[in-house]
């Protein structure tokens, strides 16, 4: 068949594309290649001087224990977000798939996080918090008689961040959920019933299994998430703080260029972080499709 | 309880389900609604013990001192000029590459296209350092024009915008090609016409994201009269130095509402936005 297309206007496309590309190579490409380049030198605090230390900067950065620090810090960031988001995702996004008149009310009131910044998020968790004014340790106190110092301790600091990053991702996780849920054919449940199934193992052995592909896109783009969105979670919450405990790579990265005025190995870190995004976009293609069955 | 075969269900069923889930609404919102309460509470309530769930009467003085505060007159209106610009931009030259993609064949296409999706693998944050020395070098540091020029283009609405002109008939262009119609006149009066939804929803989706950034915001611009709201949020912490929450709480909610009303308004598409996102292929 012939496809059928403005082939005597041969320049129009590239006159089209042409004001995406400026954007797209000066302000992506040229500072995503510069990263690698800037990684390797070492400058002066304002110095216009720079020198070529190589591969130095990655060096110093895996001998450091701080970075170190950050990196476990990150993985367990991620994993806790992961696992308890898409748990507690999945379990609303079961509920809110129910044929209920008035479901698209509550559906909406459920996305809403999503919506709202990282930074407002942090701000409204810092304040819910907050050991003098806030209601969560009220409630603590009078249910379990305990007072949790959460920004002030590395653990529950660390735990607070999570919380926040949680709810506000929510959202998105329970989209994604819902739109799996309901792709999953009625006559699948029904037939499952037939044969004497009951709810729990239908949802374990059935529902679970059908959702793989809406699980694993999700743990990949919450992977991304819990990498780069939660900037300003951590910077409004805790600083990267007690401690460094919630200092996540991110954070880590932040307060190299802008605070310690170091580019050199800001620009490493800029780079293991976008061989990370790379290594897991790799993944979501070549596993994505294939390895997870839908039906 | 939650049966996955969904409904038909006894009344008894469906009162306990919304029962659950208004509870659970009532979790998922607890931080706004909290947040509100406290918003208008003075000072001397916010501090006793317990806290209180709600205020007593209506109190707006924590309003009026956080918008004088961190003059969020000057910033609500700079987060709107720059989240207009924004969402045009990606629209404009969404629409306009999005278009070349769909309706087009040319050397180097499918080159062409891997490079506008690649950039999907550089998100900000891995850019920032060395963008903001091209920057500042272009003498754009602390500007609008260097705190937009970043986002102007999008990948996502670039494959959005021609995965959707893709969906338009091929009939439609082929009567139009014979009526001697040129390509830009296609676009505008035939293609435009026929993607308001999509256009809609991208707008919003591209107005958000831009509202709600901060990273790139903090770095560039340093001037508190041309910050932006979220931005606006920090210094609220920094600048009520004895935790104020009363007024804290009054400036967030100020900053959150923009974000509530687009998103509430256009929720159905919204959430479209986000799904067709995850469609990659």
């Amino acid at each position: 068949m012939q496809k059928l297309n403005y082939r005597s206007h041969s320049l129009v496309p590239y006159l089209l594309l042409s004001p995406t590309f400026i954007v797209l190579l000066l302000f992506l490409y040229w500072p995503s290649i510069n990263s690698v380049f800037l990684s390797l030198f070492k400058q002066a605090p304002f110095g216009r001087k720079r020198i070529f230390v190589g591969i130095q900067n990655y060096i110093n950065l895996f001998q450091d224990p701080a970075y170190l620090n950050s990196l476990l810090r990150s993985t367990l960031f991620i994993i806790f977000t992961i696992t308890i988001g898409l748990v507690f995702s999945l379990l609303l996004a079961v509920i809110l798939n129910q044929n209920l008149k008035g479901i698209k009310f509550y559906r909406v009131i459920f996305f809403i996080p999503y919506a709202i910044s990282p930074t407002v998020a942090g701000s409204l968790w810092v304040f819910l918090l907050n050991p003098v004014a806030g209601q969560v340790n009220y409630l603590l106190d009078l249910a379990f008689n305990i007072q949790v110092n959460w920004l002030t301790n590395s653990f529950f600091a660390f735990l607070a961040i999570i919380i926040a990053t949680v709810w506000k991702n929510m959202g998105f996780n329970i989209i994604f959920f819902l739109a799996g849920l309901q792709a999953i054919p009625d006559s699948v449940y029904e037939s499952a019933e037939i044969d004497g199934a009951g709810a729990i193992t239908i949802f374990k052995d059935i529902t679970i299994p059908l959702l793989s592909p809406t699980t694993f896109y999700l743990i990949i783009m919450n992977i991304i998430f819990s990498v780069f969105e939660s900037f300003g979670i951590v910077d409004i919450m805790t600083q990267g703080g007690p401690a460094d405990s919630t200092n996540i790579v991110i954070y880590k990265l932040y307060r190299e260029m802008f605070i310690n005025f170091r580019p050199g190995i800001a620009a490493a870190q800029s780079v293991i972080l976008l061989t990370l995004v790379i290594i897991v976009t790799i993944f979501h293609f070549k596993y994505g499709s294939n390895n997870v069955h839908y039906q | 309880m939650f049966d996955l075969n969904r409904g038909p269900y006894s009344t008894y069923k469906k009162i306990a389900l919304h029962l659950v889930l208004i509870i659970i609404s009532f979790i998922v919102l607890m931080p706004i609604i909290f947040g509100i309460s406290v918003s208008m509470q003075p000072r001397a309530q916010i501090f006793s013990y317990p806290p209180s769930f709600l205020p007593d009467r209506l109190y707006f003085d924590n309003y009026i001192k956080a918008w004088n505060l961190v003059s969020l007159d000057k910033i609500l209106v700079n987060s709107i000029l720059a989240s207009s610009v924004v969402m045009l931009g990606k629209l404009g030259l969404g629409v306009l590459s999005g278009y070349a993609f769909s309706h087009f064949e040319f050397k180097y296409k499918k080159f062409l296209f891997f490079a506008v999706l690649f950039t999907l693998m550089l998100p900000m944050q891995v850019r920032v350092v060395p963008l903001f020395e091209f920057i500042s070098r272009l003498g754009l540091g602390n500007s609008f024009s260097g705190l937009v020029l970043p986002f102007l283009a999008s990948a996502t609405t670039t494959f959005l915008m021609r995965q959707h002109f893709l969906t338009i008939p091929k009939s439609i262009m082929e009567s139009a090609q014979i009526d001697g119609c040129g390509p830009f006149r296609f676009l505008f009066q035939i293609l435009l016409p026929l993607s308001g939804a999509n256009l809609a929803g991208l707008a919003v989706v591209n107005f958000l994201v831009m509202w709600n950034a901060y990273l790139w915001p903090l770095i560039i611009i340093n001037d508190d009269q041309k910050k932006l709201a979220q931005q606006g949020v920090k210094m609220l912490f920094a600048s009520s130095s004895e935790r104020d929450w009363g007024i804290i709480m009054a400036g967030t909610i100020m900053v959150v509402i923009p974000t509530l009303i687009v998103f509430l308004l256009a929720q159905k598409f919204f959430v479209k936005g986000i799904a067709t996102q995850g469609i990659k292929e």
